[in-house]
């Protein structure tokens, strides 16, 4: 039986009980919900305040209103499309090419030995090369035209997959795979209904990455030689001294690189809901 | 079907696991196998069930299986094996998929085992918005849609908290009361081993070897009455005694590994 002690039969005691101390505050990992954008606002209110009160010399820093009417000007004239449309062909077609090659090599490490082996050689020779040093052999072997840049960024693109895949591929529980075989399901339909959506986390999380390396090598590879581009552009812009030109390149980048990460983030909350 | 475990040995590398284990599971029957940590009960299991070939001897079966068995040797596992990202119902028709059923016939099949496990309400949810005792009856439900023979279970309780265990366990009472299936349930329960079983293999220390087999002698039928519970208390007593010591030492080894 429990011992029940009613409140008026508690052992006599005249002190006064004190209450015992909150601590444990702090240390979670949240964010307030508009802290960032007011931080934001409040940094381009100062830098376009010290530009306007002329603390700040426009043309190393131009302000963000002339950042503004720099890409306003673009996109009347047309020259920002222009540039734009031809940088994303190469990203677009490139990063496909990249990535289409890249699931293809990195199911075939994750699902086969002999492709392990040697797939998993040639990735750790060839992965820490910064693919734009080849662009000029590139040139080489395929002229001087979109090809070399669109290799280039495809390479860039095809082992930062592959070897998300693969870890993806190896990270799939094994205990989901032994029941799948419990119950005598192929091999194909393990691949299809186990192993793939087990890794398309990975896959998922991979594409944020070589969303950005293919950025990185599209304006690295414009900047070395292409009459058209964003990465042109801001090395014209640059050379001519047009530093709010310059700038409103690297804006466009960024949005770009905004948007993408939204595009994926909403695959991962489509295709994802079930985490 | 019968389920013959003939002369298994196991090693993993230079560790002796399984010791030239041999029992008979004959059609309908319910055994447990109990013994300490670590001393091969789950290997014994995949070994039974087709996932682990043993270093010496072999798994055999016996007659053939109900006609209508579309998996004959099925296994419940422990952690469940949920696809994450599949609903219940999709859980349970994922291993009918590669079978040359009809769509209708599967739904037909999927249907009866959520309704023997009481998931009907929900088949639209996915595995992290259950709990554990609903996830484990998941696993149930899909091992009773391809008609098993023979259901091989994992330590299927070990994962859940105490009153989820009861509910289940009261669950396999039900399933397993008409002797159509037969069960090799893997336990460090002897409470479990007791209430379910009809015969008890009792392993050893690693390498597992059979110390003794111990039939129960009440029939599963009559084990919920006060006075069989009395037997079966005396009887998990007299088991506990013979593993107790090497319980002991089984603990005392994964401390120091």
């Amino acid at each position: 039986m429990l011992d029940r002690v009613p409140a008026a039969d508690m052992p006599a005691n005249d002190e006064a009980p004190r209450r015992v101390r909150f601590r444990g505050a702090g240390f979670v990992p949240a964010s307030s919900r508009f802290g960032g954008w007011i931080a934001l606002a409040l940094v381009i209110a100062i830098w376009q305040a010290a530009g306007s009160a002329g603390f700040v010399n426009q043309l190393f820093l131009p302000s963000p209103s002339a950042i503004v009417r720099a890409i306003y000007e673009l996109a009347v004239s047309g020259a920002l499309w222009q540039h734009v449309s031809a940088s994303l062909l190469r990203i677009g077609v490139g990063w496909l090419l990249g990535t289409a090659a890249g699931v293809a090599v990195g199911f075939a490490i994750g699902l086969s030995r002999l492709a392990r082996s040697v797939g998993i050689t040639f990735i750790s020779a060839l992965f820490p090369i910064p693919k734009i040093a080849l662009l000029p052999l590139l040139i080489l072997w395929l002229g001087i035209g979109e090809e070399p840049k669109i290799a280039t960024i495809a390479l860039g693109v095809f082992f930062s997959t592959a070897i998300s895949v693969y870890s993806g591929v190896d990270a799939v529980p094994r205990n989901l795979i032994r029941m799948a075989q419990s119950f005598n399901v192929p091999f194909a339909t393990i691949v299809r209904k186990v192993i793939w959506p087990g890794a398309l986390p990975a896959i998922l999380a991979g594409f944020r990455i070589t969303a950005s390396v293919a950025l990185l090598l599209v304006v690295s590879a414009e900047m070395i030689g292409a009459q058209y581009g964003i990465g042109a552009f801001v090395l014209q812009a640059g050379n001519l001294m047009q530093t709010d030109q310059l700038l409103a390149g690297v804006v466009i980048l960024s949005v770009f690189g905004l948007v993408v990460g939204k595009v994926i983030g909403w695959l991962e909350t489509r295709l994802l809901h079930w985490r | 079907m019968d389920l013959i475990a003939s002369h298994i040995s196991h090693r993993f590398g230079d560790l002796a696991v399984l010791d030239d284990v041999s029992f008979t599971l004959s059609a309908g029957e319910v055994v447990a196998i109990v013994g300490p940590s670590g001393c091969g009960k789950s290997t014994l299991l995949s070994i039974l069930g087709g996932l682990l070939q043993p270093t010496s001897g072999a798994a055999e079966l016996r007659g053939a299986p109900p006609a209508d068995s579309l998996n004959p040797l099925t296994f419940v596992f422990q952690d469940f094996a949920l696809l994450p990202w599949a609903t219940v119902e999709e859980n349970v028709e994922f291993p009918l998929l590669h079978t040359q059923l009809s769509a209708a016939q599967r739904r037909a099949l999927v249907d009866d085992a959520l309704q023997r496990t009481g998931l009907t309400d929900f088949r639209k949810a996915y595995p992290k918005q259950l709990s554990g005792g609903m996830r484990q009856r998941v696993g149930i439900s899909r091992a009773l849609a391809v008609k098993p023979a023979i259901l091989l279970m994992d330590e299927p309780l070990s994962a859940l908290d105490s009153q989820t265990r009861e509910l289940l366990m009261e669950d396999f009472v039900r399933l397993l009361a008409d002797g159509g299936m037969g069960a090799v349930y893997v336990t460090h329960n002897l409470e479990e081993a007791a209430r379910l079983a009809d015969r008890i293999v009792v392993l050893s220390r690693r390498p597992g070897r059979i110390r003794e087999v111990v039939t129960v002698p009440i029939t599963r039928a009559s084990r919920g009455e006060t006075a069989a519970r009395e037997k079966l208390l005396a009887l998990q007593n007299q088991i506990w005694s013979l593993i107790r010591n090497e319980a002991i030492d089984a603990e005392r080894e994964v401390q120091h590994a």
